[in-house]
């Protein structure tokens, strides 16, 4: 099962892994995190593969993501 | 099981860079980095002067803060005295190519076996958005208010290109952090320049292309794409050097 999970105290907002993920399952919370900001959330509970786009373009390491499906790729 | 979660060396601390800053992918690729190839204990930082001046606050290594620019002039005593140590500096643009010129070029010349980041928002961040060296013709800034080139500030200057020509330096590329696959080139990049020192090779250098919402005064989607679209242009991505 993949599996996605947001530090969501870590969240800043900024939308880029709702911007970059290639299925566009992501959207930004209307609930507010402590730091009074939007946070992502899954838009289809199974919507996600793995990928991990949205772990690379995370400036602030809010997202785990973990997947069966394949390596970690951004290990060279 | 692929896992993509943070780095051990990246410490469990929130930054204080503003929302959609390249600052905190940069910051992740150097730290997995480090983990990767296992140096953790001998890896020695330093943080500039800059947005990143509190660098020292996120990764679990040593690092020691430096006067604007001097990085490159402290890697080296700390390289040279104690040569067995992994030393990297991390610069922003008005480090590195302002007030540092000096001490990147010569220690560039020299080539140090130190690994520098140098992460080009093209504008002064950490002061309010001021023209940096690396600000590109036309792009208003809060000291050029009608666009860069007007009243004799001379064209953007080009660190890998400037480099490219001096005989001490190993290895310069130019890279990004505003798409995924920009990311995992940046990361191939600054493993290489930390590889290079571990071979002894000497001065190398990975330049990154860095988003600066605030100062750009856009959202971090159109901070994305002004890297994609107006930087790359001037800044072409690439190995300007591999020796
Ligand atoms: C000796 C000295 N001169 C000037 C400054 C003011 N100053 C602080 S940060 C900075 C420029 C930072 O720009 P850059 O290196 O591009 O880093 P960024 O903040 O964009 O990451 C300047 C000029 C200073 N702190 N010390
Ligand atoms: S891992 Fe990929 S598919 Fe899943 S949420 Fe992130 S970007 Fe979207
Ligand atoms: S001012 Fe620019 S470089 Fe500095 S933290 Fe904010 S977005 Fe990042």
């Amino acid at each position: 099962m993949t599996k996605i999970r947001f530090e969501t105290h870590r969240c800043k907002g900024c939308g880029l892994c709702v911007l970059f993920c290639p299925r566009k399952n992501l959207r930004l919370s209307d609930s507010l995190n402590e730091q009074g900001l939007s946070y992502p959330e899954e838009i289809d509970p199974d919507g996600c593969t793995g990928c991990g786009l949205c772990f690379r373009m995370c400036p602030d390491t809010a997202i785990e993501v973990q997947s069966p499906k394949k390596d970690n790729q951004d290990k060279q | 099981m692929a896992v993509f979660k943070r780095t051990p060396i990246l410490k469990d601390q929130l930054t204080h860079y503003c929302p959609g800053c390249g600052h905190g992918i940069a910051h992740r690729l150097v730290a997995e980095v480090i983990d990767e190839l296992g140096i953790r204990e001998r890896t020695i930082g330093t943080a500039p002067v800059g947005c990143a001046v509190l660098l020292y606050n996120y990764f679990n290594c040593d690092v020691i803060e430096c006067a604007h620019g001097r990085s490159p002039a402290v890697a080296t005593g700390i390289k040279r005295v104690q040569p067995d140590k992994i030393v990297f500096t991390y610069q922003g643009d008005g480090d590195l190519a302002a007030i540092g010129t000096a001490e990147t070029i010569h220690a560039a010349n020299r080539g140090e076996n130190i690994t520098v980041i140098f992460v080009n928002n093209a504008i002064y961040g950490m002061t309010g958005g001021q023209m940096a060296p690396t600000t590109m013709l036309g792009q208003v800034t809060t000291t050029t208010q009608h666009g860069r080139g007007g009243q004799g500030e001379g064209p953007p200057i080009k660190v890998c290109e400037l480099l490219s020509t001096l005989g001490g330096v190993c290895y310069l590329e130019r890279t990004a952090v505003s798409t995924p696959k920009d990311v995992m080139n940046a990361k191939r990049a600054i493993k290489k320049a930390f590889q290079n020192q571990i071979d002894g090779k000497g001065f190398s250098l990975v330049e990154v292309l860095s988003m600066c919402p605030t100062d750009w005064k856009l959202s971090p989607a159109q901070s994305v794409d002004f890297v994609n679209e107006k930087m790359k242009p001037v800044f072409p991505l690439g190995v300007y050097k591999d020796q």
